[in-house]
């Protein structure tokens, strides 16, 4: 489903590269983890994918389902099916959470030349999706994020992720500021969410979300690339060892730059 | 600067489509000002004697005064000598026929989409279309008069109804308020005058459509509504300008008197030419408004979205005189390009338990400067009154400004005042999260500035809400990054 091929990037008007080659494939029904320390490029790979503008493409390419989207703009790969749960989700007051996801899921729906829901079918549909996340209907009615506590804002991202169905979801740093409670109705969220049709991509910290959310594949990227890849062990060596003890282990291997 | 940031700088480029000249023959008159050429105007006008003796005596008053320069702005002063103080289209049309008003003029008003034919118009609202100062056409008289409102041109309303004007001209803005409104009191050419009886709920929307096309005039107009006890009005007043390469000078007037429990709405959508990008051209527009609740229980609502002008000083303002009075002011000021506005309101509470409410909502973009100016004033014997502001600024790309001034004075211990004022970036996180989940750019950039100004737009009457939404996005297009 996406297919990452040497993809170098920096931030538009500066010189230092972020990403130096990444490489890295994900197939329909997969859960896919990307750990990393701090500096590493995991949060820039996900903002890349979906098309910030702030980054640069130096070299490489991005295919989602075969076409190249290196070029597109962000709604564009929206479009498509491609979905970025925000690390530091943004305010936008003004706008109803209901307003936008209308808007998104019609947008969408009419780029794939399906059919638009009106406001009343909307309601039943986006109301059906909020047991996803436990949340209350009132939220629906809240401008986007504004007041929301970091809970409620990862809360809904999920819940967007849920209303819009995408294909391919990258969720950035979704357990950061998290306690036990919201991390578990999220995770159930997100795992009520995938299936055999769409692609998760996680990027976190900690091994801890990895207990909630089982990925297929754990990934380590460091320095900008993804150095090693492996499966749920990989994470769990990580948690024990950190992440110094893999570069010495990949230096005396020559593997790590 | 980004590739986004240029990006944006060489999108900010929309035409003004109401740029264009219209091509009419106007009378003769002489340039600069002076007791002679008021004597001149006030007799092309055919005005009463005691007219004339109110422009002389304001126009000895505005020469004693001199020009403000407290507000946050800096232009070109307009050379007052030079100036065209009376600009009449020669034809002079009979004010109830179509047929007599200059074809070229009435093509003016349809290009702005303003149909001057009764058939075609807005159901429900009677117009009256002001061009270059001059009255040409006020539509559905005849049903207004059937419910005994009056709703004429003001060189009309000296003539037909004296008795009125002498009464309320003036006693709100007095001439010596301020450098401008002395101007104006002296060289004032035209504007409406509404009168709605006791008790007399106005059948229509009143509207007046003001359009500026003779480049070396000022447009001075006075505009005076008067609500009876018991009666409520709806005016809304429209204003679009030829794109010119020098200033114009626009200095209006509107008062408004509220009686015992009257109702005045007061709405503007003020699109004049804002000059280009580098600040050449554009309306200088400084106007005094100001309504007085006189009577108990009278309210008096002013609703704005202003858009053009290179420089606009305007605080239309409520005094609150009758007890239980309410006094209301939203607006929505937007500035792009160079354009510089320092506006705002003045609620001046002196009955009792009198409420005034302020929404005052700033975009910038550009190199544009916007100030916000507001004084609450409540009085000694204004016990039990509240003020509520809000004043709320956003700023769109990195080189525009934005400043509040807020001036809050209070002698009563029983009332209250609370200012809430916020500051914020449409940044390009917000762009981008909307984008994300693909709503394109330039509706993600529609979306976050409705949500800023939808508190003040739900208070636009009906019919020009619609309007007013076009022409905040064809302003705003293409300007956000």
């Amino acid at each position: 489903m996406l297919e990452i091929k040497n993809l170098h990037a920096k931030v538009e008007g500066e010189d230092i590269e972020i990403l130096k080659g990444v490489n890295l494939k994900v197939n329909a029904g997969e859960i896919h983890a990307i750990m990393g320390p701090n500096g590493s490029g995991k949060s820039t790979l996900s903002k890349v994918v979906s098309g910030h503008p702030e980054y640069e493409i130096t070299e490489g390419e991005i295919l989602f389902e075969g076409e190249d989207i290196t070029e597109m703009d962000a709604d564009e790969r929206a479009h498509l099916g491609l979905f970025l749960a925000f690390q530091y989700p943004v305010e936008v007051p003004g706008i109803t959470n209901k307003t936008l996801l209308r808007e998104a899921y019609n947008t969408i729906a009419r780029a794939n030349d399906r059919d638009e829901l009106d406001p009343l079918e909307f309601e039943d549909y986006i109301t059906s999706k909020l047991e996803v996340i436990e949340m209350k209907d009132e939220f629906l009615e809240r401008s986007i994020n504004t007041g929301f506590s970091g809970g409620e804002k990862k809360k809904n991202e999920i819940f967007q992720m849920a209303v819009l169905d995408p294909k391919l979801s990258f969720l950035d740093e979704t357990d950061s500021g998290l306690d036990i409670d919201a991390l578990k109705v999220v995770s159930d969220g997100v795992n009520k969410i995938a299936s055999e049709e769409n692609a998760i991509v996680m990027i976190t910290h900690y091994q801890r979300l990895l207990n909630y959310i089982k990925p297929d594949h754990v990934h380590v990227m460091m320095a900008g690339r993804i150095i090693k890849s492996g499966d749920i062990k990989l994470a769990e060596e990580l948690e024990a060892n950190g992440y110094d003890q893999l570069e010495k282990e990949l230096l005396l291997n020559g593997e790590a730059q | 600067m980004s590739e986004e940031t240029k990006a944006l700088e060489s999108m900010i480029g929309e035409e003004y489509k109401y740029g264009f000249t219209t091509d009419v023959e106007y009378e003769d008159f002489p340039k600069g000002i002076s007791e002679d050429i008021i004597r001149e105007l006030s007799a092309r006008k055919e005005e009463p004697e005691w007219m004339t003796e109110f422009r002389l005596k304001s126009y000895r008053a505005w020469l004693e005064m001199e020009e403000p320069t407290w507000f946050n702005a800096t232009y070109k002063k307009p050379d007052f000598e030079n100036l065209l103080y009376y600009s009449a289209p020669k034809k002079k049309p009979q004010l109830d026929s179509m047929d007599d008003v200059d074809p070229n003029i009435r093509e003016t008003y349809e290009k702005l989409g303003i149909p001057l034919e009764e058939q075609k118009m807005l159901a429900g609202v009677a117009v009256d279309a002001v061009f270059d100062s001059v009255s040409v056409f006020t539509s559905f008289k005849e049903k207004l008069a059937e419910a005994g409102v009056i709703f004429c041109s003001m060189s009309e309303a000296i003539k037909e109804h004296p008795e009125l004007i002498k009464k309320y001209l003036g006693s709100v803005v007095p001439a010596r308020d301020n450098f401008y409104s002395a101007l104006n009191s002296a060289v004032f050419s035209d504007g409406s005058f509404c009168y709605i009886p006791k008790n007399t709920k106005c059948p229509m929307e009143l509207s007046t459509y003001f359009r500026i096309n003779n480049m070396e005039s000022g447009q001075f107009e006075r505009t005076l509504i008067v609500a009876e006890e018991g009666s409520s009005v709806s005016y809304l007043e429209g204003c679009t300008a030829p794109m010119y390469d020098e200033n114009q000078l626009h200095a209006a007037v509107v008062e408004l008197v509220a009686l015992d429990n009257a109702d005045i709405k007061y709405s503007t959508i003020q699109n004049w030419y804002s000059g280009d990008e580098d600040g050449k051209g554009g309306i200088f527009n400084f106007v005094t408004k100001r309504g007085i609740c006189k009577g108990k229980n009278s309210k008096i609502s002013w609703t704005q979205l202003e858009t053009g002008s290179a420089v606009t000083l305007k605080y239309p303002s409520v005094i609150l005189q009758g007890d239980n009075s309410v006094g209301e002011f939203y607006s929505v000021a937007v500035t792009t390009k160079r354009q510089q506005a320092d506006t705002g309101t003045k609620m001046i509470h002196l009955g009792k338990n009198t409420r005034s409410t302020i929404i005052s909502k700033g975009i910038s973009a550009g190199r544009s400067n916007n100030s916000y100016r507001g004084e609450v004033k409540i009085g000694k014997k204004a016990s039990n009154s509240r003020n509520y502001s809000v004043c709320d600024s956003m700023l769109i790309g990195q080189e525009c400004g934005a400043h509040t001034f807020p001036y809050i004075s209070s002698e009563n211990p029983t009332s209250s005042v609370e200012h809430e004022a916020t500051t914020s970036r449409v940044g390009e996180e917000q762009i981008f999260y909307l984008m994300q989940r693909g709503i394109s750019e330039q509706d993600a950039i529609s979306m976050i500035i409705n949500g800023f100004v939808k508190d003040v737009l739900k208070e636009l009457p009906l019919e020009f809400a619609v309007e007013a939404n076009k022409l905040l996005d064809v302003k705003l297009e293409g300007s956000v990054g």
